[in-house]
C-alpha cells in the first residue's frame, strides 16, 4: 500500500514537471476556438447546418403528424377527443430571440474571418441573413410586430439594462425588413435550382413573394376586423400601402416565373396527375424543378421523421405490431372542397334529390372527375398506397338500412341469411372510435413516403418537407394581380396550376369570383403545407370560418368554395356495402355523411387569436413590449 | 443499535423539514366582487372577458390574470398590499374610463383584509325584467332591453338570443348550449316586451327534469356579449 503512494506521489511529480506557463497554454483537444471554426469552410458550414436545423415551420415533419391536424381539415386518429372550442392565446406564438442572436453572431464573426475567401464569405452571410429574414417572417406572421434585432448584444457589466430594452417595431417595418434583406442578399446567393436544402436566390425571391403578399392583404382586408389593432400599428397595416406590397410580390413572383433566379417549372413528369402531383413530395432527383427550398433529410444518416411511420395506412403499416400507424385522417370538408374538372363546386354526392341514398357500383365512382390533386392529397376509399389497396368500408347496410358491422376487421359476423362468418368492416378503418385507422373514410397521401421501410421507427423516412415551390408562387402572382385588377393576367396564372391538376377548361377571373376562387384554389394546393391558419388570418377571414357554432350536415354541404364557409368541425364520409339479395342495388355501394363521435367542440376564433400572446414574462422583462390586442 | 441511530436521524430530519423559516405564509385576503352597473350584475360568457391584477412597486410589470364567471363575478385569494384592478381594452360588453394611451383606466385597490369590491361599468344594453316559462314542451322568454349607451359610442345590437343548456353554463359556447333561437337585432323595433321561445331540445340525461336558460345579447362590433342571469326551469 505504501509503495503505491510513493510511487503516486512521484509520479505526479514528474507530470507537474512541466512549467505552468506552458501548461495553461497547451491549446484544448475537445473544444473547437471560434477562431478556428470561422476560419474553416467546412467548419462554418457546419455552424451553419445547425443554424438551418433550427429554421422554425408552421406545420413540419419534422414536429410531427399532429402539426397537420386542427382547423377542421383533418381528425387525429389516435384516441383524442377533438373537444377544442377556443384556441388558447398563446396557441401559435412564437418569441424566441435565442436563434435571433446565433444568427447575429454568425454573421458578425463571418465577417471578421480572415481564412475565408470573399466568394464563400459572401455566400454565408447572405445564408444566415435569409434565415433570420424567414424567421422574423415567422414571428410577424404570429405575432405583428416584433422587436428587430440585428446586431448582437453585448451587456456590460453594470450596464443600463434599459438600453437593451427594445421595443415592438410597427408590423409593415418588420415586413419591410424582410422585403429588403431578400432583395439585399439574393444576388449572393447561388443562381440554381438544384440546390434545394441552402438558400438560392429563388428561396429569397420565394420569401420576398410572400412576405409581400401577406404584407398587401392584411393592409387591404384589416379593415374587417377594426378592432384587432394597437396604436402606432405595431400590428396591422395602413391599408394605403396594400397596392405596393402587391406589387413589390408581383415583381419578385415575375422574377421566379421570368427563370431569373433558375430553371423552375410546375412539376409534369408522371402522365397520371395525381400520381403526378404526389411525385412533387417524394421525387428527389434533379427533375423536381418544382421545389425550391426544402427541409432535406437523409436515411441512415441521423436525420429523418416519423410522419410515414405515424400516418401510413394500418393494414400496410410496417409498425402495426406497434399500432404505429393512420393517425392523419383528413377530413371530407376539405375532399369535397376539390372542384369537379367542369370547375364547378358540389358535395360528393351521397342522396338523391327525394332523399333516397344514391348507389354505386364501385366505391371510387363516387370522387370520379375530380380535380387530380384530390386523390394525390388524400387516400380515397377504394384507392391504392404502394400497389396495395386500402381496405376502407364502414359495414353493411340491410334491406331495413340498419348498420351491421363490427368493432374491428378481425371481427367476424355472419350476415343475415347466411352462415359463414365474414369481414365486415375494412382492416384499415372506419371505426367510430378505433384508434390508428382512418376515422373519417380518408387517409392522408401527401408526404407518405412510398419507399419500402420508411414506415418502419428504424429507418424512418427522408421525404423533405417543402417550404416553397414553384406553384406557390404562380398563386401568388395570380392573387397579387387579382389585386391589381389586372384580372386576366390573374387568370393565366391561376390556370397553369390548374391545368396540370387536370381541369381543361380555363377559368375567367373576375371582381365577383375571384377572392372565393384564390382561396379555395389555396386550399386545395397547399393542403397540410402550413398555409391554411396564416391565409385565413391574413384575409381576416378566420373569425368567419372558425366561428364556434356546431356544423350540420346540410352546412357541410352547401356553401363549398366560398371563402367564408364555416369550418368549425371535421366531417367523415363513410362506404357502406348494401345488402339486401336479389335487389338490384345488392352488393353496390352507397355512402354516409358522419360527425366522427369523438368531434365534440366546434371551433373559435377569436379577435385575441388573431396576434398570439407575448409572453407575459417576456413583457416583465422589458416594459417597452405593448401587449397582444383583445388579449 | 443501528436502528436506533436511524431513527433519530429521522426525527431530525423531520425537525429540519418543518422548520418555520423554510414556509412561507399562505396569502389569506380575499378580493372578490362582481361587474355592476348601478347595482345591478351584469352576465357575461365563462372564461371570455379577463381582467387584470397588477400591484406596483415591485420594479415588476407582471399581472394576475383571469377572467369573470358567467354571473360576473371574480375572487382571488392574494396578499395584503395595494394593487390595480383592470380590464384589458376591447374586452367585455361594456366601456370603461378609457385612458388616450392603450389602456383602460384601472381601479386602485388597497387590500387590508378581506374586501369586496364591486366593479361599476357601463354596459350597451341590459336585459331587463327576464322572465321564463315553461308550457307544452316549449321554453318562452320575454323581457326587456335598455339601451344604456346613447351617445358617439352607441352601437346596435346584432341579435338577441335565448340560450338553453343542461347545466349552469349557459352561453352561445358549442359546448354550453343544446338550443338556440335568435332574433336579430333588425327586426326589433321596440324594446319592450320582446319574447323568444324554443322547443325543449332532447336532454343528455332524461331523468333530470330540468333546464337552465339564459338570455343574451350580441353587439355590432363587440366581440363579447352581454348576459341575463341564469335561470332554472323545471320541466
Amino acid at each position: 500500500m505504501k509503495k503505491f503512494i510513493i510511487i503516486l506521489v512521484v509520479f505526479l511529480g514528474i507530470d507537474s514537471c512541466n512549467s505552468d506557463k506552458e501548461f495553461l497554454n497547451v491549446p484544448p483537444l475537445n473544444i473547437l476556438t471560434q477562431e478556428t471554426v470561422f476560419n474553416d469552410p467546412a467548419l462554418a458550414l457546419s455552424v451553419l447546418g445547425d443554424l438551418y436545423n433550427r429554421a422554425v415551420d408552421f406545420t413540419s415533419l419534422k414536429t410531427g403528424w399532429l402539426s397537420f391536424t386542427d382547423f377542421g381539415e383533418s381528425f387525429p386518429s389516435d384516441g383524442s377527443t377533438v373537444s377544442n372550442t377556443t384556441w388558447d392565446y398563446t396557441a401559435w406564438s412564437l418569441y424566441e430571440y435565442g436563434y435571433v442572436r446565433d444568427l447575429n453572431l454568425f454573421i458578425e464573426r463571418i465577417a471578421i474571418s480572415t481564412a475565408l475567401n470573399p466568394a464563400e464569405k459572401s455566400r454565408f452571410i447572405a445564408e444566415a441573413r435569409f434565415l433570420r429574414a424567414q424567421y422574423y417572417f415567422e414571428m410577424v406572421k404570429r405575432m405583428g410586430g416584433v422587436p428587430l434585432i440585428t446586431k448582437s448584444l453585448v451587456f456590460p457589466i453594470g450596464g443600463d439594462i434599459t438600453t437593451f430594452q427594445v421595443a415592438r417595431s410597427k408590423e409593415h417595418e418588420v415586413y419591410d425588413f424582410i422585403i429588403t434583406e431578400s432583395e439585399d442578399i439574393k444576388n449572393s446567393l447561388p443562381n440554381d435550382a438544384n440546390t434545394k436544402s441552402r438558400a438560392t436566390k429563388a428561396a429569397a425571391l420565394a420569401l420576398q413573394c410572400r412576405a409581400a403578399l401577406y404584407a398587401g392583404s392584411i393592409a387591404k382586408y384589416g379593415a374587417k376586423t377594426p378592432l384587432v389593432s394597437l396604436p402606432g400599428d405595431i400590428v396591422g397595416i395602413p391599408a394605403n400601402k396594400s397596392q405596393q406590397y402587391y406589387a413589390k410580390a408581383l415583381s419578385a413572383a415575375n422574377e421566379i416565373i421570368d427563370g431569373k433566379a433558375g430553371a423552375y417549372k410546375l412539376y409534369n413528369s408522371i402522365p397520371n396527375l395525381s400520381e403526378n402531383f404526389s411525385a412533387i413530395f417524394y421525387d428527389k432527383t434533379t427533375s423536381n424543378k418544382e421545389s425550391i427550398f426544402v427541409e432535406d433529410f437523409k436515411a441512415y444518416a441521423g436525420k429523418t421523421h416519423m410522419f410515414t411511420t405515424n400516418t401510413q395506412p394500418f393494414s400496410q403499416s410496417e409498425e402495426a405490431a406497434n399500432s404505429d400507424a393512420g393517425r392523419l385522417s383528413p377530413s371530407l370538408n376539405l375532399v369535397q372542397s376539390f372542384e369537379k374538372l367542369d370547375n364547378t363546386f358540389s358535395p360528393i354526392e351521397t342522396i338523391n334529390s327525394d332523399g333516397t341514398p344514391m348507389y354505386y357500383s364501385s366505391i371510387t365512382d363516387v370522387f370520379k372527375n375530380r380535380d387530380a390533386r384530390l386523390a394525390a392529397t388524400v387516400i380515397l376509399p377504394g384507392e391504392s398506397f404502394k400497389g396495395k389497396l386500402v381496405d376502407v368500408w364502414a359495414g353493411y347496410i340491410l334491406s331495413n338500412g340498419t348498420v351491421f358491422t363490427a368493432a374491428n376487421s378481425s371481427v367476424l359476423r355472419a350476415l343475415p341469411g347466411t352462415t359463414e362468418n365474414v369481414q365486415v368492416v375494412g382492416s384499415d378503418g372506419p371505426v367510430d372510435g378505433l384508434a390508428f385507422r382512418t376515422q373519417t373514410g380518408f387517409y392522408n397521401r401527401k408526404y407518405l413516403d412510398p419507399i419500402p421501410q420508411s414506415g418502419t421507427r428504424g429507418r424512418g423516412s427522408d421525404l423533405p418537407f417543402i417550404r416553397y415551390r414553384y406553384s406557390e408562387i404562380l398563386l401568388n402572382a395570380a392573387e397579387a394581380s387579382f389585386e391589381l385588377g389586372d384580372f386576366s393576367k390573374a387568370s393565366f396564372f391561376i390556370n397553369q396550376v390548374r391545368s396540370r391538376a387536370g381541369f381543361t377548361i380555363p377559368i375567367t377571373l373576375n371582381s365577383d369570383n375571384g377572392f372565393n376562387r384564390i382561396v379555395n384554389e389555396r386550399r386545395v394546393e397547399f393542403a397540410f403545407e402550413g398555409h391554411f391558419l396564416f391565409d385565413m388570418k391574413r384575409w381576416r377571414i378566420a373569425n368567419s370560418v372558425w366561428d364556434g357554432s356546431k356544423m350540420t350536415t346540410t352546412d357541410l354541404r352547401s356553401n363549398i368554395g366560398i371563402a367564408t364557409k364555416r369550418n368549425t368541425q371535421p366531417f367523415g364520409l363513410l362506404p357502406y356495402k348494401y345488402f339486401n339479395p336479389g335487389n338490384v342495388n345488392h352488393g353496390k355501394w352507397l355512402f354516409k355523411e358522419v360527425l366522427p363521435g369523438r368531434v365534440t367542440g366546434a371551433l373559435n376564433f377569436r379577435n385575441g387569436n388573431y396576434y398570439s400572446q407575448i409572453d407575459p414574462l417576456a413583457i416583465i422583462a422589458n416594459p417597452k413590449l405593448l401587449k397582444q390586442p383583445n388579449q | 443499535m443501528k436502528n436506533k441511530i436511524y431513527f433519530i436521524l429521522l426525527i431530525f430530519s423531520i425537525l429540519i423539514v418543518s422548520c418555520e423559516k423554510d414556509n412561507f405564509t399562505p396569502p389569506s385576503s380575499t378580493l372578490s366582487g362582481r361587474l355592476t352597473y348601478k347595482g345591478d350584475s351584469i352576465g357575461v360568457e365563462f372564461n371570455q372577458v379577463p381582467w387584470n391584477l397588477f400591484q406596483t412597486g415591485f420594479n415588476k410589470k407582471g399581472f394576475i390574470a383571469d377572467t369573470f364567471a358567467p354571473e360576473g363575478t371574480y375572487s382571488i385569494l392574494v396578499f395584503d398590499g395595494d394593487y390595480k384592478f383592470t380590464i384589458p381594452k376591447n374586452q367585455g360588453p361594456f366601456l370603461w374610463k378609457e385612458l388616450t394611451s392603450n389602456s383602460r383606466d384601472s381601479v386602485n385597490v388597497s387590500l387590508r383584509g378581506n374586501q369586496i369590491l364591486d366593479i361599476e361599468v357601463i354596459p350597451y344594453y341590459m336585459v331587463r325584467k327576464p322572465s321564463f316559462s315553461f308550457m307544452n314542451g316549449k321554453i318562452s322568454a320575454t323581457f326587456d332591453i335598455e339601451k344604456i349607451i346613447t351617445d358617439v359610442n352607441a352601437k346596435s345590437i346584432q341579435t338577441v338570443s335565448l340560450f338553453v343548456n343542461n347545466t349552469r353554463f349557459v352561453s352561445s359556447q358549442s359546448n354550453q348550449k343544446l338550443a338556440q333561437v335568435d332574433l336579430s337585432g333588425a327586426a326589433i323595433t321596440n324594446l319592450s316586451n320582446i319574447s323568444l321561445s324554443l322547443t325543449v331540445p332532447n336532454l343528455p340525461v332524461a331523468a333530470e327534469k330540468y333546464v337552465f336558460a339564459r338570455l343574451g345579447i350580441k353587439i355590432t362590433g363587440v366581440e363579447d356579449m352581454i348576459y341575463s342571469s341564469v335561470r332554472k326551469i323545471q320541466l
